[in-house]
């Protein structure tokens, strides 16, 4: 037999989407920034490329880090993924042996059975037999919890699970159907001709005794191949377009690709190559605190997939970055989520055309109403020359303890140094970025570039994370910039500051914006081991909570800022810790109204440990200027 | 058989509802937290709007409860609380077991704790006191800087803890507004020299000669009222306090060097409260305050059969609406405790 009718559909299917993946990596690649299609050229040539085909083989067929955070949905993938894979390879090599012909159409692997029913009579065919049953078995074992999952969540080690649109909903039905469908039609054929091994042989002999075999075979045939076709052409505009869109993903990044402050290709191929898991719903706390289930990355996601309105969802987060951290594929959740915020104003806008299939931006610039700076009224100051600056920032003004200490600590230490926003300065911008208004936060951060560079000075110290993080990523100076947990971490190395030891018992929580949004994490821990009894928590680096009172989220009610915080400081506080200690004024500021614990910053606890002589406090730049008189 | 009833708390609800209980002819067990009863009128040394003396209400309250019929329980906290087939049974800290055919909880309120507002820097600048700390100087009559020295500007801050959602109130607690224009004739009065400004959200003299004395307040005694939140307060080299507050008539931002600042605390859920509403399963409301089972004719009634509140354990009051409100919870236990149960 060479052709029959029901091989149609499959057909049309499996050409539609080579044709459709072919003509979209075109237009991507198209897109393409300069330098990034350089990159990629580079890539394909390179390293990147052995790189990437090992990622994929990790990441995309074995799920090696879904495997890692939950076994279940780890091995649920992983069946779906490598078993179809193994398949298919094995089915094209069984097709190459045992037909006459070598190089068939694809249908022929997939459809061997049909074809070459008396197939399985030899040891060796039935052998090979035995090896496909068995890979068919493991894909339905996965098949077996993905319905499950469907019904039940938790039956996979999952709280929640993402919520689906109609069209996901029929093409989950057909990929569902594919496997069930291909056993009962193996089944039956190998049960008219006494062929097939221990899962199609067995079955289909049992079916044989009371059904007619060699009629009930050629319907089930049609079913898988009408499931595999309507599978393939739904594809793209559903979340199963992830399968192919990752392996251009991992290429990508493997390339050296960045994903950048507006939207392109690299952040689209990561928008498509997120399979809806749902890993980063369970990681985020404004689910599991407050409740808040439809604005997760997931969601955001497949928001911009299908063209919705995704402002609400883009600014109803708190950025803390916890999904990233979770997320499987590596997309850049929180970078995509920033681009969003920027889109508000301007920049591209995609239009769906060809009902989904495909989507062309539309660059739309915004008309600013006249060029001029909404900052005029903001008066320069002349702090002098400094080797050191000290910037509070904003929330340390606010938590004034925290200026406090560090002004007792870099005295005692006796560098030479400039309090420059002491009087009250300007904001470093980043509150502005985090709200999309870049244009806005660039005035500032040239306002403040240009008074640190007048002071000539070779460091910058700050306070707090969020000045930290956006004086490293968006102020383009020629000085090293560190938060205050670094600088006392130096002082200690270098012996300029003395310590005692505090008999007290502290945990540490890590900011959100120090930690994973700018990878300190051990610093303030040495500073903290040196001084007090460090003790560990369920959640650090990486997996520790945002306090709840992130700058980030505009939307959520303080009432469910509230929750966030109470569930983060009581896991925090579980054992009972003399304080709880962090890096930063507003988590301090957060922790403090919803603990009984007290909640100190690290440059305080410093503080209390100094030795030696008690300088009065609050009096820095007097006694500041007395001393580089002297060092003259 | 003579009636028993357990009153929580030994402040001016407490006091009056057992004093007018035992008039009754009921037996009443005081439980009280501190050594002494009289709550926060101890801390107080004259009131609104007449400035009399508070231990002149004391001496009143005190005079109520003269009595052979209530016990009184000081230094006594509870630590069970259990409702079986109509009564009550308390077990207090030292073991004590209480039965009780109704119980009336009168914990009051804990001021807010205004380290908790940082930027105002309380426990932090020595210059920077509470509307609490403030009544002590009145009451040894020496109001002085940390130095020694004698203030000569000085600033109120209105809203410390309440209407901020900051801080998870969004309530008003009513008194602060009051407290503060008092304070503020007081401060004069004790300093003709010194200048005084409150920085304010609203005024709100909703209550019997509350406008008069805020009027007062502004023509005899030339107190600057500011409408404004004050954003932070800092120190200077000079020892002072500078603050940062948006003068919102003026539509500008302000920046003023004072010597002391006052800050106006507001009203929050007490500790012990808390505490009872989680032992006896009572219902609290959003503003963490008890919630009365009908906010118009059911304020003194909870959820539970048996047990009523009075004071300001369910919402901020004065003294003379925290009289009226015990006084009403008595009607209601008398009402309850005739229907035979």
């Amino acid at each position: 037999m060479k052709f029959d009718p029901f091989i149609i559909p499959f057909n049309i299917g499996l050409y539609f989407i080579l044709i459709y993946v072919v003509t979209r990596s075109v237009i991507w690649f198209r897109d393409l920034s300069k330098p990034d299609k350089l990159r990629l050229q580079r890539g394909f040539f390179g390293i990147a490329f052995g790189l990437s085909l090992k990622e994929i083989f990790m990441e995309s067929l074995i799920h090696r880090k879904i495997l890692k955070t939950n076994f279940r949905l780890g091995y649920m993938h992983m069946s779906l993924a490598f078993g179809w894979f193994l398949l298919i390879l094995f089915g094209t090599i069984e097709a190459d042996i045992f037909s006459a012909k070598h190089l068939n159409a694809p249908y022929k692997a997939i459809f061997f059975r049909f074809f070459n029913p008396n197939h399985g009579r030899t040891s060796f065919e039935s052998a090979y037999g035995f090896l496909m049953d068995l890979i068919l078995a493991f894909i339905l074992s996965g098949l077996f919890l993905a319905v499950a999952k469907r019904i039940y969540s938790k039956i996979v080690g999952m709280k929640k699970t993402t919520r689906l649109k109609i069209i996901d909903k029929i093409a989950l039905t057909s990929l569902w159907l594919i496997f069930p469908s291909r056993l009962l039609a193996e089944s039956f054929t190998c049960g008219a001709y006494g062929t097939g091994s221990f899962l199609t042989g067995s079955l289909g002999a049992w079916l044989a005794t009371f059904l007619p075999a060699q009629q009930m075979a050629y319907p089930f045939w049609w079913l898988y191949s009408i499931s595999l076709g309507t599978f393939f052409i739904l594809l793209p505009i559903t979340r199963y377009m992830h399968i192919p869109t990752e392996l251009f993903l991992i290429f990508m990044r493997n390339s050296g690709i960045k994903t950048g402050d507006q939207a392109g290709t690299y952040s689209e191929v990561q928008t498509y190559s997120c399979s809806s898991c749902g890993i980063c719903l369970d990681s985020c706390q404004l689910n599991f605190s407050a409740g808040i289930t439809n604005i997760q990355s997931a969601y955001l996601m497949k928001a911009i997939r299908n063209n919705n309105d995704v402002s609400e969802i883009a600014h109803n987060c708190l950025m803390c970055g916890r999904c990233d951290q979770k997320c499987p594929v590596g997309i850049e959740l929180s970078q995509i989520r920033m681009i969003q915020r920027r889109g508000d104003e301007t920049e591209n806008d995609f239009r769906n055309i060809y009902k989904g299939y495909f989507r062309s931006r539309q660059t739309n610039i915004s008309e600013k109403t006249n060029g001029s700076s909404n900052y005029n009224f903001l008066q320069e100051t002349d702090h002098g020359k400094a080797d050191i600056l000290y910037f509070a920032g904003c929330m340390s003004h606010l938590t004034p303890a925290i200026k406090n200490s560090m002004i007792k600590i870099l005295d005692a230490s006796e560098v030479k140094y400039n309090f420059i926003d002491e009087q009250g300065g300007v904001c470093c911008g980043r509150p502005l970025m985090l709200a999309g208004q870049d244009k806005e936060a660039r005035e500032l951060i040239n306002f403040n570039s240009q008074m640190i560079w007048k002071s000539g000075a070779h460091t910058l110290v700050t306070s707090c994370p969020i000045c930290y993080k956006v004086f490293k990523e968006s102020y383009y100076l020629d000085v090293e910039v560190l938060h205050h947990t670094q600088f006392i971490k130096r002082l200690i190395d270098d012996g300029s500051v003395k310590m005692n030891f505090l008999h007290k018992k502290v945990v540490y929580h890590s900011p959100c914006d120090l930690g994973r949004g700018s990878g300190v994490y051990d610093e303030p821990k040495e500073v903290l081991g040196y001084v007090s009894r460090l003790e560990r928590s369920n959640f650090e680096d990486g997996n520790s909570l945002c306090c709840g009172g992130s700058l980030a989220n505009m939307k959520i009610s303080s009432t469910d800022k509230k929750k966030i915080a109470l569930d983060a400081a009581n896991e925090l506080t579980k054992n009972n810790p003399d304080i709880l200690a962090t890096a930063c004024p507003l988590c301090k500021k957060t922790f403090s109204s919803v603990t009984a614990t007290r909640v100190a910053d690290i440059s305080e606890i410093v503080a209390e440990a100094l030795v030696g002589k008690s300088i009065k406090i609050n009096n820095g730049s007097h006694i500041n200027s007395i001393k580089a008189l002297a060092n003259i | 058989m003579s009636k028993h009833v357990v009153v929580i708390g030994g402040g001016v609800a407490g006091l009056e509802v057992a004093g007018q209980l035992s008039r009754a002819g009921i037996e009443v067990s005081l439980i009280e937290k501190e050594s002494k009863t009289g709550g926060h009128l101890n801390n107080w040394h004259r009131l609104f709007p007449d400035r009399r003396n508070s231990i002149e209400v004391k001496e009143y309250l005190d005079g109520m409860t003269h009595n052979q019929r209530i016990i009184l329980l000081t230094n006594t906290t509870i630590e069970r609380f259990n409702r079986n087939k109509g009564h009550f049974s308390i077990t207090t800290n030292e073991g004590r077991e209480l039965t009780a055919d109704a119980v009336i909880v009168a914990t009051g309120f804990d001021l807010f704790k205004s380290a908790r507002k940082e930027e105002y820097g309380y426990g932090i600048y020595d210059n920077v006191i509470t509307s609490a700390d403030l009544e002590e100087m009145f009451r040894t009559g020496k109001i002085t800087l940390a130095n020694g020295s004698v203030p000569d500007t000085i600033g109120i801050v209105h809203c410390v803890g309440s209407r901020d959602e900051k801080v998870g109130n969004f309530y008003c607690s009513k008194l602060c507004c009051v407290t503060a224009v008092k304070q503020a004739v007081e401060l004069r009065e004790y300093l003709p020299e010194s200048k005084v400004f409150c920085f304010y959200m609203d005024m709100r003299m909703g209550g019997a000669f509350y406008e008069e004395l805020y009027r007062e307040a502004q023509e005899k005694w030339g107190v600057s009222f500011i409408r404004g939140k004050v954003s932070e307060a800092s120190e200077t080299i000079e020892n002072k306090l500078l603050i940062k507050v948006e003068d919102t008539l003026a539509g500008r931002p302000l920046k003023m060097k004072l010597d002391m600042l006052v800050l106006m605390a507001g009203m929050e859920m007490s500790e012990g409260g808390e505490k009872i509403a989680g032992l006896g399963g009572l219902n609290t409301g959003e503003n963490r305050f008890f919630a009365a089972a009908d906010n118009h004719f059911g304020s003194n009634k909870s959820n539970i059969e048996g047990v009523f509140f009075a004071g300001t354990c369910t919402a901020p009051m004065n003294i003379t609406e925290t009289i009226s409100h015990a006084r009403a919870a008595v009607v209601e236990v008398i009402d309850y405790l005739k229907d035979g149960k």
